[in-house]
């Protein structure tokens, strides 16, 4: 069938803004990378779905798996109606290793996701409840953890701190921004300082850990939330299975990093289906009330 | 070869020191302890209490070792989470004794597998991030030889970062980051002048604070003139830091993580 192939192709070629994230053999995303956009590829069951017959959760109609979704979508699926606003806009990155054609990759992965860079972040309600909230979006360069996505994620949670308000953060990367060398790599830590300013303020922090959730992203904040909630299926870990595969020279076992994987060694609290995602976080919002934590 | 490949291969040399070398030749009386009090003893981690001019010190390294057997036991300087556990445990008794800590870092990064996984890597380095951001007593930390990734930022966090002249840190290896930027793991020298791995490097851009030197004719046959320059400066240091409340050490520390990015807006 000639479309099949045609998709094919496009799979591969899109692919190329990818590569900077860590994890190359993490399972790809044809959805947005089909020209005509009407039709996307299953992740889950490798079918053909016309791109109406999903709704607002992006959830196969044929086997119930999950379509990645992006940051704005997110954001109307879980927000309540216009509340959401958001912080840092405009935030862009710089060359700071000087790494051939960084710029190019950049604008290339901004015009492919309609974002600047891997997350947004803003103030928004849910159920009445008011928080922080961070999204990362897979389709900009993986979801890959650059100054950008550090410093963002930084303020969002800095301004939490100061105006007492819980911090939700949806997590997918792909790990560490390569082409920022060392740069990316303190973006660990410094998230990870600013999320412990939060805490030590007694206030809340919940991160919901979607596809896929790996390398310097999982060893940093998407493991440090108060409460952790994950996507079914979802994949988490901290190294990429190809890693894995090279370093011990035999097959990973079934099942091995996904979200019931993690939730089954006791790494999270709930895996939350999409359409639950909404009315649970607005109760584990309501279940931790501060000075600040209800509105209307 | 050029010159940071060069340094990556000194990085990597079987002959370097290891951290316990360093740590019995910068401390007195050191006294190795053992376990995460969770799991298991990670050989990869080693950690105890040592004087250093007359006062304890909690050490804290990743060790490789000189020889195939060596270096299989210690899993060649690649740690498990209960490596970095049993490093926390160990910092949170130095905390609760008022002792100051010095981490001795070697490591390619932290150790990839499936009981890595099913333990919580991830997790382990994440907590040591969080938890020594709120330390109360001073930490230096030392790159001595190789330093990747997150398995050697988990015991970076600190007041001071220092490395050691022909040490190196980075967000991966070259070859990784030239397998996985360019498909093409050969291209690993040419990734390692592009990454700005080396101490003269680091330096300029502030991820570390001192470079430690080795003597002209080699830091296995002079080890001493490095390990003297680091007990010098280690007492400077923890003398200047314990000088300071816990809560402005603690902001400095903050600080010092807080500059990190480049970015416009
Ligand atoms: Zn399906």
């Amino acid at each position: 069938m000639n479309f099949f192939k045609r998709r094919n192709y496009t799979v591969v070629s899109t692919e190329e803004p990818v590569k900077g994230a860590k994890e190359p053999e993490t399972p790809k995303e044809e959805a947005p990378s089909v020209p005509d956009g009407l039709w996307l590829q299953c992740r889950s069951c490798k079918q053909p779905v016309y791109k109406r017959e999903l709704d607002e959760y992006k959830i196969c109609p044929k086997c119930g798996g999950y379509f990645r979704m992006t940051a704005w979508e997110r954001v109307e699926i879980l927000c309540d109606k216009d509340s959401f606003e958001q912080l840092d806009a405009d935030m862009t990155s710089k060359n700071p290793m000087g790494y051939p054609s960084y710029d190019k990759i950049i604008k290339k992965a901004q015009e492919k996701s309609g974002l600047k860079d891997a997350v947004l972040s803003g103030t928004c309600s849910i159920g009445g409840f008011p928080c922080v909230l961070a999204i990362m979006d897979s389709h900009f360069m993986m979801g890959s953890m650059g100054s950008v996505v550090g410093e963002k994620l930084t303020r969002a949670v800095e301004y939490a701190t100061d105006k007492r308000l819980p911090v939700l953060i949806f997590t997918t990367s792909g790990g560490a921004r390569m082409q920022e060398g060392i740069l990316s790599l303190m973006q660990m830590a410094k998230v990870s300082a600013a999320i412990r300013k939060h805490s030590d303020e007694g206030l809340l922090y919940v991160d919901v850990l979607t596809d896929p959730t790996t390398g310097g992203v999982t060893a940093s904040f998407a493991m440090l939330g108060d409460i952790i909630l994950a996507e079914p299926n979802a994949l988490v870990g901290f190294a990429g299975q190809r890693v894995i595969k090279n370093t011990i020279k035999q097959d990973l076992p079934e099942g091995f990093q996904t979200a019931q994987f993690q939730l089954e060694h006791g790494f999270v609290d709930k895996i939350v289906e999409r359409q639950k995602l909404r009315e649970t976080i607005a109760l584990i919002l309501k279940l931790h009330p501060t000075e600040n934590g209800v509105s209307e | 070869m050029n010159k940071a490949a060069m340094v990556v291969k000194h990085a990597r040399k079987i002959t370097r020191p290891t951290a316990l070398e360093f740590i019995e030749g910068v401390l007195d009386e050191f006294i190795e302890f053992h376990g995460d009090r969770n799991y298991a003893d990670d050989k990869a981690v080693v950690g105890g209490v040592g004087l250093l001019n007359g006062r304890p010190v909690t050490a804290i390294g990743i060790q490789k070792g000189h020889t195939l057997e060596e270096n299989v036991a210690r899993n060649f300087g690649t740690a498990h989470p209960e490596g970095y556990r049993k490093a926390l445990r160990l910092m949170r008794q130095a905390e609760k004794f008022g002792r100051p800590i010095v981490t001795f870092i070697n490591t390619s990064g932290a150790y990839c597998g499936i009981g890595a996984e099913e333990r919580g890597q991830g997790e382990a380095i994440a907590r040591n991030l969080f938890e020594m951001f709120g330390l109360r007593v001073p930490i230096v930390s030392i790159l001595i030889g190789e330093g990747g990734s997150g398995g050697a930022l988990a015991l970076a966090v600190a007041d001071e970062v220092w490395m050691l002249e022909n040490g190196m840190y980075a967000i991966l290896s070259p070859e990784g980051f030239a397998s996985i930027l360019w498909r093409d793991s050969s291209r690993s020298e040419e990734a390692a002048a592009l990454m700005r791995l080396t101490a003269d490097d680091l330096i300029k851009n502030q991820v570390i604070d001192r470079i430690v030197p080795e003597a002209e004719e080699g830091i296995e046959v002079n080890f001493s003139y490095t390990t003297s320059y680091i007990r010098e400066h280690l007492i400077q240091a923890f003398r200047e830091k314990e000088r300071m409340p816990a809560d402005e050490l603690l902001k400095a520390r903050y600080e010092r993580y807080r500059k990190y990015g480049e970015f416009e807006g």
